[in-house]
């Protein structure tokens, strides 16, 4: 690493301990989308996105997730300092997803407790400030969440991809961890892509801005210099994930940093589960710390509108193995599969106006 | 006013957490701190496995308020793996496969809103077929 870098780097190295997936049953086919609003013409950009239960939110979904990160660290919880939940769609305005979390888990009540919100990133940002807290040896343990149940409006692109899922992690000390986070860096600014005003139900977006000055601007740059300053090449990755809004932008700029479809392909589920926005590119890493090899380097960049890239450079340790068969495969949710048509949707979803 | 109610029930209703008994290690669920197998006291607190198998079931269509954006569902009898016997609703289910004994696990899900959108959000236990 060069001097002056700006690269975040814990002075205690630390890590992931414990990771857990969670994707709701019900698939809502795309050709169910065009079917309703386009006459079946146009492109999709997935094949299918995940639909939460009519008796699941992010809070439901990050409990499952949290009890998943929980089985595979084997903690007390009672060393748990911190629960972190990063979402834009928390079922409360006003009061915290991540106090009922912590219950449920059994984390309270000595414990930080607090939502994060930055689109889809929330959910990188919350391990970042967990890397901070396990890193200056505040706490010895944190969990950090990133879990949407994310809303289109009717008849809106984004109806075809707005989907719902999450992982979680639990951070800790590295010389405990199944894989090393060696260093992450941040890359924001103010850019008007995507928003969703107080009190409004459905997001607006800025329709073709979302690419070129948005997702690409900002992955790219964080990528880069991540490369750059690590000293490191993509081929020196096992494996890289990036936020997935659609299938085509994370191919796209996958190939343009040079990581090949190989290096790209198990980390890229948007095609299966949809956009699961603040759990997008962290399900994808769960994808692959499931099948990971002691050694392997692996490359997320994360992106969340208005706008921002998390990146982050993790290194699989020999623990993995051990503590992967300790709860179910990010894989075995993704084939826990029931097809639902578009009126099922609107009714689970709470589209139909009942007065 | 029921949301003293709902506080009160958090542990047991999120995490299965119910008790054990000292004297000969009987489970209890719901909590209700006297054993009843065989009468002492039972305080210490027990999280059960959240594994279980049906014991028996019915299809509810006629929601109770404040249930009814969920009809029709399944209500189950639960007999847990440590033995106590609970209500509640199944879900994620494929009715298809639904049959007495078939293997449960506890989930927390969100089971109504205490009044109407205004009002908190109930969360607690339901059971889903076991995961392959
Ligand atoms: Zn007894």
């Amino acid at each position: 690493m060069t001097e002056n870098s700006k690269l975040l780097q814990p002075e205690n190295p630390v890590g992931i301990i414990g990771y857990g997936a969670y994707v709701p049953k019900y698939r809502l086919p795309a050709t169910e989308v065009s079917k309703v609003w386009t006459d079946g013409v146009g492109g999709l950009p997935v094949v299918e996105k995940s639909v939460p239960g009519i008796d699941e939110d992010v809070v439901t979904m990050s409990i499952e997730a949290a009890r998943n990160a929980m089985n595979r660290a084997r903690i007390d919880v009672s060393e748990v300092r911190a629960v972190w939940v990063g979402s834009e769609s928390h079922p409360y305005a006003v009061k915290p997803t991540s106090t009922i979390v912590a219950e449920a888990i059994g984390a309270v009540p000595n414990t930080q407790a607090a939502d994060w919100e930055f689109a889809c990133k929330a959910g990188t940002e919350a391990m970042v400030a967990a890397m901070g807290l396990v890193g200056s040896k505040m706490a010895k343990y944190a969990i950090a969440i990133g879990m949407d149940t994310a809303q289109g409006r009717p008849g809106d692109p984004l109806e075809y991809t707005a989907a719902a899922g999450g992982a979680a992690f639990v951070i800790g000390p590295a010389d405990e961890a199944l894989a090393e986070i060696e260093c992450t860096y941040s890359f924001v600014t103010d850019t008007p892509d995507f928003w969703r005003r107080a009190y409004q139900k459905y997001p607006e977006h800025g329709h073709r801005f979302t690419g070129e000055p948005a997702y690409f601007k900002h992955v790219t740059e964080a990528a880069k210099y991540m490369l750059e300053t690590s000293e490191t090449k993509a081929e020196d990755y096992a494996y890289v994930v990036f936020h997935q809004p659609n299938a085509k932008f994370p191919q796209t700029v996958g190939k343009q940093l040079g990581f090949t479809p190989e290096q790209i392909k198990t980390g890229l589920l948007v095609s299966e589960i949809g956009n699961t926005y603040s759990g997008a590119a962290i399900i994808g890493l769960t994808a692959i710390l499931d099948e990971a090899k002691p050694g392997d380097r692996i490359l997320m960049v994360s992106y969340g509108s208005g706008a921002g890239s998390d990146a982050m450079i993790l290194k699989v340790t020999d623990q993995i193995d051990d503590r992967r068969k300790n709860a179910p495969s990010t894989r075995s949710y993704i084939s826990r599969r029931k097809e639902i048509d578009y009126a099922t949707y609107a009714r689970m979803r709470g589209k139909l106006t009942m007065k | 006013m029921d949301i003293p109610r709902h506080w009160r029930l958090k542990k047991q209703r999120y995490a299965l957490v119910g008790e054990v008994c000292d004297h000969c290690d009987s489970k209890v669920f719901p909590p209700r701190d006297i054993c009843p197998d065989c009468g002492e006291e039972a305080k210490t607190l027990y999280s059960f496995s959240g594994k279980g198998e049906v014991y028996s079931y019915t299809k509810v269509f006629e929601a109770p308020a404040g249930f009814d954006e969920n009809a029709p569902y399944t209500v189950a009898m639960v007999k847990l793996e440590e033995g106590p016997l609970v209500t509640a609703q199944l879900t994620d289910l494929d009715e298809s496969n639904l049959e007495i004994g078939m293997p449960v696990e506890m989930v927390t899900r969100k089971l109504r809103s205490a009044t109407d959108e205004r009002g908190m959000l109930v969360y607690g236990y339901k059971f889903r077929p076991v995961m392959a």
